[in-house]
């Protein structure tokens, strides 16, 4: 049998790593779910190994004692039995202009006695220094481990490296350097055993801090007789930036302008595509309906799994334009000092700059936005941002929004220049964002788990992005959109459609009128007149209440829901929000008579909106990121009935005042 | 090469990381503080006899930049408190 053998590529943080990565494999690469804890892995194909090879790429880590959720893989695999067989060796991939904190990781490595063979990266930016990298040197301290240099960017070194892989199994080295450990028996030899009993038998902080002292020891070591450099002309460039970039006044103006761009251009220039996606939708349904006929399949073909689709792909040119701009940002190495810069506000609520990018993307979409938190090493701050994230506006709630503000707020200006429908828009983004910070902080104050963990984020040197890189990891992180948000908003889509549809009227209905009695007499109806009673205080009926339930596939399907509810027909060419507008104004209360959508009901549902976690992906998303469904099932009750005290609260003072 | 009007404060025997004016340098001495923060700063290189440069601090006063063993971090004040200096050789000042 041919198993094909594993590689795994481990290094520190910013080494160009998955740089390297994508070097070797090319395209042959898929995103592998890691069995036993909730985080993704990358694997690949290594070029020109006919699928002999498989690579793994590991999360960059300092140590092989694991933190963060993202270091944890890295350690779990190379230390965990069950991967033995699959484990060929490890490639430690250092930066040539850091070696030292490379050979840290090294030493830990070595202890696991695993077959390795070191690949010095960025060997361009060493030479540039004038140093090239000491390859024999290096392999002559470390007792004789093979070394490679390679420029994954330049493609440099790494036909010799690929060859080598390819070539033959690694073997572990003969006689490892190893790191005289005063705390450890260091007569075991190395091994996955010689760790865990490393691990066990140095818990207390003199011991572990001894255990780094001597690893840096080890480290100066191996160095003593080998040429090495810093990145210094790298490094006095950034320098040069970041007088401005960091300064005391420009730091935050340049701050606030970059992210304002970043918030602009993921609104505007993506709306073109994503309406023309919504255009094709809506063109391919109708195709089906002529091409089919009318008849149930077809129903569920368009209304349900078509719906389903849209609803998804119309996410993606958004959702696409912000990874691509904070990959673009991650990779050229502003997005730390953006965390640099935002630190402070956040950490009055128990969260740091780090949460900074991924709440910027919950503005797109709550789904990545929490998928982005990976990477934050403190638990108790993870939680904190996975709790608050779902109340930034994310723009599924715009639809709704402009929906319910075109048609019952007034057109009319405010101090002769600003118009009131905007100004509500802006306070609804302002609310969420207020209510995000307000929950962390109480989060904060009234949830005491765990210690937190020091700051610790590295500021690497300005780089110019690799467009290869910043390719490939778009198309990963799209696909893990699709994948968490895609399937379920589809799967509960069909669900919504069969809830609307089922039990059904002896006789298909043929006009808007009988639609919607189909619709009361289904299961979405019973479901919209059961929960009635409690949306009542809000000013809601139960025609509302289908449109909340549904909403739960996406926010905006409240919008298509409300057109089929009241019976809404658009005829040729006519805007279907604009015919919905119209209708909603003259809806009347099924039981009373009295209109529904009066302005304090409508403000009281805009503040629901903006609170309710209405979403299954959102949802699954913290169930499986924060593992543990008890949080994200807590998280969506405490929303809902902070969403509906909020909305009472906002009708009553509205009526209050007269509204 | 710092912009800034204040020169570099010379240290006491020991002081605390986050005390170091801009642009000054320090000797780690030792380490402070709970295990999770010791270990974690240990691991990023800020072990007895490592160089520590304070670069800058944040427009708003905190965090702080770093420079320790050739890499910058972020580190908050809090945080840096935990590492005890003494002064670095004239030659560094």
């Amino acid at each position: 049998m041919l198993e094909p053998r594993t590689i795994a590529l481990v290094g520190n943080p910013n080494v160009g790593k998955t740089a390297l990565f994508n070097a070797l494999t090319g395209l042959h690469q898929r995103v592998a779910n890691h069995p036993g804890i909730t985080v993704d892995r990358h694997e690949g194909v290594l070029k020109g190994s006919m699928g002999r090879v498989r690579l793994v790429d590991l999360p960059g880590v300092r140590s092989l004692v694991p933190r963060s959720p993202d270091e944890a893989i890295t350690s779990e695999f190379l230390l965990a039995e069950a991967h033995v067989h699959a484990l060929q060796g490890v490639v430690v991939v250092l930066d040539a202009t850091q070696l030292r904190r490379g050979l840290f990781l090294l030493s830990q490595v070595l202890e696991t006695g695993l077959p390795l063979l070191v690949c010095v990266n960025m060997a361009d930016e060493a030479r540039a220094e004038g140093v090239p990298v000491d390859v024999q040197g290096l392999s002559l301290a470390l007792g004789g481990i093979d070394v490679f240099a390679t420029s994954a960017l330049s493609g440099e070194g790494i036909e010799e490296l690929s060859t080598r892989l390819n070539a033959g199994v690694l073997v572990a080295p003969a006689r490892p350097q190893l790191p005289d450990l005063a705390s450890v028996r260091t007569s075991l030899p190395p091994s996955r055993e010689r760790w865990r009993t490393l691990r066990t038998g140095v818990d207390d902080s003199g011991l572990m801090q001894e255990e780094a002292a001597a690893r840096w020891r080890f480290a100066a070591d191996i160095l003593q007789g080998v040429k090495t450099t810093s990145a210094n002309k790298l490094r006095q460039r950034s320098d040069r930036v970041d007088r401005f970039a960091l300064h005391a006044v420009w730091g935050p103006f340049i701050f606030v302008a970059v992210m304002a761009l970043v918030f602009q251009a993921v609104f505007t220039l993506a709306t073109p595509a994503a309406d023309a996606i919504e255009a094709g939708v809506a063109l391919l349904g109708d195709s089906i309906r002529t091409h089919l006929g009318a008849s149930l399949v077809t129903d569920l073909l368009v209304d349900g799994a078509l719906a389903g689709v849209g609803a998804v792909i119309v996410f993606l040119p958004q959702v696409m334009l912000l990874f691509l701009l904070l990959i673009l940002l991650e990779d050229s190495g502003y997005l730390s000092r953006a965390a640099f810069i935002a630190d402070k506000p956040f950490a009055h609520v128990g969260l740091s700059g780090r949460t900074f990018a991924p709440w910027l993307s919950s503005f797109a979409c709550a789904v990545p936005g929490i998928l982005g938190l990976r990477s934050i090493e403190d638990q108790r701050e993870r939680r904190i941002a996975m709790f608050a994230a779902p109340l930034l506006t994310c723009s599924a709630r715009l639809p709704v929004y402009t929906l319910l503000i075109s048609a019952f707020v007034p057109r009319q200006e405010v101090l002769g220049f600003l118009s009131l429908q905007g100004l509500l828009l802006l306070a609804l983004y302002l609310l969420g964002l207020a209510l995000a910070i307000l929950a962390a902080a109480i989060y904060d104050r009234v949830m005491r788990d765990g210690a937190r963990l020091p700051l610790l984020l590295e500021l690497p040197p300005y780089r110019l992005p690799a467009l290869r890189t910043v390719g490939l990891r778009l198309i990963q992180r799209a696909g893990m959109f699709l994948r968490r948000a895609g399937t379920l908003i589809l799967l509960f889509s069909v669900l919504v459609w069969g809830l609307t549809t089922f039990p059904r009227p002896d006789r298909a209905p043929t006009s808007a009128a009988e639609r919607a009695a189909a619709i009361e007499s289904s299961f979405a109806g019973r479901l919209g007149h059961w929960i009635e009673p409690t949306i009542e205080p809000l000013g809601q009926d139960w025609r509302i209440g289908i449109g909340i339930v549904a909403s739960f596939a996406a926010r905006e399907v409240f919008n298509s829901t409300l057109s089929v509810v009241y019976a809404v027909e658009t005829r040729e060419g006519e805007d279907e929000d604009a015919r919905l507008a119209t209708t909603l104004r003259d809806a009347r209360h099924s039981r009373t008579g009295a209109v529904v959508f009066t302005l304090p009901t409508v403000l009281g549902l805009l503040a629901f909106y903006a609170v309710a976690l209405q979403c299954v992906s959102t949802i699954a998303v913290v169930a499986r990121e924060s593992r543990s469904w008890r949080f994200a099932l807590t998280q969506f009750l405490v929303f809902a009935l902070a969403a509906w005290v909020l909305a009472w609260a906002v009708r009553s003072l509205a009526l209050a005042v007269g509204c | 090469m710092v912009s800034g009007f204040e020169q570099p404060q010379p240290l006491h025997p020991t002081a605390e990381l986050h005390q170091l004016a801009a642009g000054a340098s320090g000797i780690v001495a030792a380490l402070q503080g709970h295990e999770a923060t010791t270990t974690k700063l240990a691991e990023a290189g800020f072990v007895p006899g490592a160089l520590v440069r304070l670069v800058r601090r944040a427009p708003l006063g905190s965090p702080l930049e770093v420079e320790v063993d050739g890499a910058r971090f972020t580190l908050r004040s809090e945080d840096a408190a935990a590492v005890l200096l003494r002064p670095a050789d004239s030659t560094h000042a």
